[in-house]
């Protein structure tokens, strides 16, 4: 290749870069410009908002309508902010997300390494339950948490959420666990390690990507959750997201759009650090089995 | 008196036999090697050996104790795997005392053991590392380091030197022998390698498709196979079977080969033993390459050489022999000379048969005849 030649293809490979990178700067921006409207207009006096400039930055900064949102703004009836209810679901979350993924563990534990007749179907019948929409089960539900006595508290949803989960923590735990070599198992039997031993020595610390991946999953689903949270929610039991709901719904008074985006990001909080701690982990998971064949 | 016994052991998955009628026992101290080719089910009888696997029917005892119903732990063994399955999560000495601290055996015990079976297996320098960061023959000698801290009745080991490079097997082959050497306790060693077999075990089984084809020491199943599987599968080059014709006249009984141009080979049996009853029948006749020579390499002790032209087509130097593919009975025949002998492609050769080596098959049902 002749020098000028060699030149005109490093210049069109530059120009190719550039064209890539716009476009990819261009849908950040896209992506991030909602995520900007509401934190800049969370930081603002309602005046601003209400003068129509929503892309501008404060000129006033604020941030009273965030300590509004936390603790004094009218939820429903209440002028209570966010906070009980952030609490309650803080409180739903962390024990779902724990019996869920420590069940699936469990379960995808048994379903590789302690195979037994018809396990399969077993398996197939709890991925079917992947699949069922929320909706179809309310009324169950309802029902069962009647008879249980848990109506319309915190452990009734922990109990609906756990169960609801517990399809897709065993999905990736037992594809995770089917490529765990089973020679590492016989090996440990004739250690003399017993079912639970073998489970915590061998194959939990090796489990650390879908654990991480679990954990993302099922807490992005359970925080974020509206259905069963309106259903079976009773006054002092409410989730953030229907809080969220009732804050931004509230009929009395002006509507105090700095406030809600404010509740907003408050309510969206949890779950975007989650994401960022642990974010690398989940593609890592992934890959190493979750969505694996 | 024999220490391991498996008697009438058969294993079924669901409706499939995939071990039928197996007897075998080896001496205590003895060193047994399970054979075949893959699929044949030799690594199922070890994990119903060690308890892996239940079996079907049959009994296996171990020290005169019948384990057929015993945990894997609780049967004195320790296992060797094919991939090693050294646990990920563990440094080189915690896996090595895993099952003393499991037996809850005290720390200072455990240390002193793993100190031991650092030395004998020189990886004292590797015990604080991950098995990641360990090469394959590493990885090996703490697999049997693992085994060996149990001090066990019977080690088990499951084609341990299959996924080591080629130099390494043989040093590792050597260790594992002197090892044993050393210990004096019973092994029972699955392998699909022949070579492998033939040069650790006191006894071998050949197994095929579930079916045990002969069981008997390594000079027995090399010199004396039972039936054309076994003669085939040991020894390599393997031994070359061809099809003849046993002919009995007034000089005796002869087995006839054809051979590719000109009249065909006829080579005199001096002792026909069973052979007779055969004349004028196809029979396959069996002999491996090196009592296939050239008449000055042949074997001085001998009682019967006979010697015959054959036309050789291919010379394959390998620097200590020199190989030399023939023709005879239709099938290519590979005889085993010195280094130096004076052979060329395309022309005929005077080679030497030892037929005290030679062994005779049915051809339909492939067993021994003679």
């Amino acid at each position: 290749m002749s020098a000028a030649a060699q030149d005109i293809a490093t210049r069109n490979a530059v120009i190719a870069r550039a064209i890539i990178y716009a476009v990819l700067i261009l849908f950040a921006v896209y992506y991030l410009l909602p995520l900007y409207v509401m934190l800049a207009n969370s930081l603002k006096p309602l005046d601003e908002i209400r003068q129509g400039n929503m892309l501008a930055l404060p000129q006033e900064w604020t941030i009273a309508p965030w300590l509004s949102a936390w603790s004094t703004a009218q939820i429903g009836v209440q002028p209570t902010g966010l906070k009980p209810y952030f609490l309650n679901s803080v409180l739903m979350v962390v024990p779902a997300v724990a019996i869920s993924t420590i069940l699936g563990a469990l379960n995808g534990y048994v379903l590789t390494k302690w195979r037994f007749r018809g396990d399969n179907i077993v398996f197939g019948l709890m991925l079917l339950s992947c699949f069922i929409p929320f909706q179809i089960v309310l009324i169950p539900s309802a029902r069962i948490l009647g008879l249980l006595g848990l109506a319309g508290t915190v452990p009734g949803l922990v109990l609906i959420h756990a169960v609801y989960g517990l399809g897709f923590t065993t999905l990736f735990f037992r594809n995770y666990y089917e490529a765990f070599p089973n020679e590492l198992v016989r090996a440990a039997q004739i250690d003399g390690a017993t079912f639970f031993q073998i489970f915590r020595r061998i194959l939990l610390p090796s489990s650390g990507p879908i654990i991480v991946v679990t954990v993302i999953w099922q807490f992005t689903n359970i925080w974020n959750d509206f259905l069963f949270g309106s259903s079976f929610s009773s006054v002092d039991s409410i989730p953030i997201t229907v809080a969220l709901n009732n804050l931004v719904n509230s009929s009395t008074g002006v509507k105090e759009y700095n406030v809600h985006f404010a509740g907003a990001i408050l309510a969206a909080l949890p779950t975007l650090i989650v994401y960022i701690v642990s974010g690398r982990y989940f593609v890592r998971g992934l890959m190493a089995g979750a969505v694996k064949g | 008196m024999s220490f391991l016994q498996i008697r009438n052991l058969d294993k079924s998955f669901g409706a499939t036999r995939i071990l039928k009628d197996i007897n075998l026992e080896i001496a205590e101290g003895g060193f047994l090697v399970l054979v075949g080719p893959s699929g044949c089910g030799k690594s199922t009888l070890l994990n119903c050996i060690a308890g892996l696997e239940p079996i079907t029917s049959g009994d296996i005892s171990i020290g005169g104790r019948s384990v057929a119903g015993l945990h894997p732990s609780k049967r004195d063994i320790a296992m060797v795997f094919q991939s090693y399955a050294l646990y990920p999560n563990m440094t080189v000495a915690g896996n090595i005392a895993f099952g003393m601290e499991i037996r809850g055996v005290p720390k200072a015990e455990r240390d002193k053991a793993i100190r031991e079976v650092a030395d004998m297996l020189q990886i004292g320098h590797l015990l604080d590392r991950k098995p990641s960061q360990l090469s394959g023959g590493q990885r090996q000698r703490v697999a049997m380091g693992r085994a060996l801290v149990r001090d066990p009745q019977v080690f088990l080991f499951d084609e341990p030197l299959s996924n080591l490079d080629a130099k390494l097997r043989v040093d590792m082959r050597t260790e594992i022998k002197r090892l044993h050497q050393r210990m004096k306790t019973t092994i029972v060693y699955v392998t699909h390698d022949q070579i492998e077999a033939m040069t650790l075990a006191t006894k071998i089984a050949v197994l095929k498709d579930g079916v045990l084809q002969q069981f008997g020491s390594p000079a027995e199943i090399y010199n004396n196979p039972t039936n054309m599987f076994v003669a085939d599968f040991m020894g390599s080059p393997a031994m070359n079977l061809l099809s003849g014709t046993i002919e009995r006249d007034v000089e005796g009984v002869k087995v006839s080969l054809a051979r590719a141009h000109g009249e065909p080979l006829k080579l005199a049996i001096s002792e026909p033993n069973g052979l007779a009853a055969h004349a004028g029948r196809e029979v396959v006749f069996g002999i491996r390459p090196e009592a296939l020579t050239d008449p000055d390499g042949a074997d001085r002790n001998a009682r019967s050489i006979v010697e015959g032209d054959c036309l050789i087509e291919v010379v394959e130097p390998a620097g200590s022999d020199t190989f030399a593919v023939t023709r005879l009975g239709g099938k290519e025949v590979t005889a085993r000379l010195r280094a130096d002998a004076r052979i060329q492609a395309g022309q005929p050769a005077r080679l030497a048969f030892n037929l005290d080596k030679a062994v005779f098959f049915d051809p339909q049902t492939q067993a021994r005849i003679a």
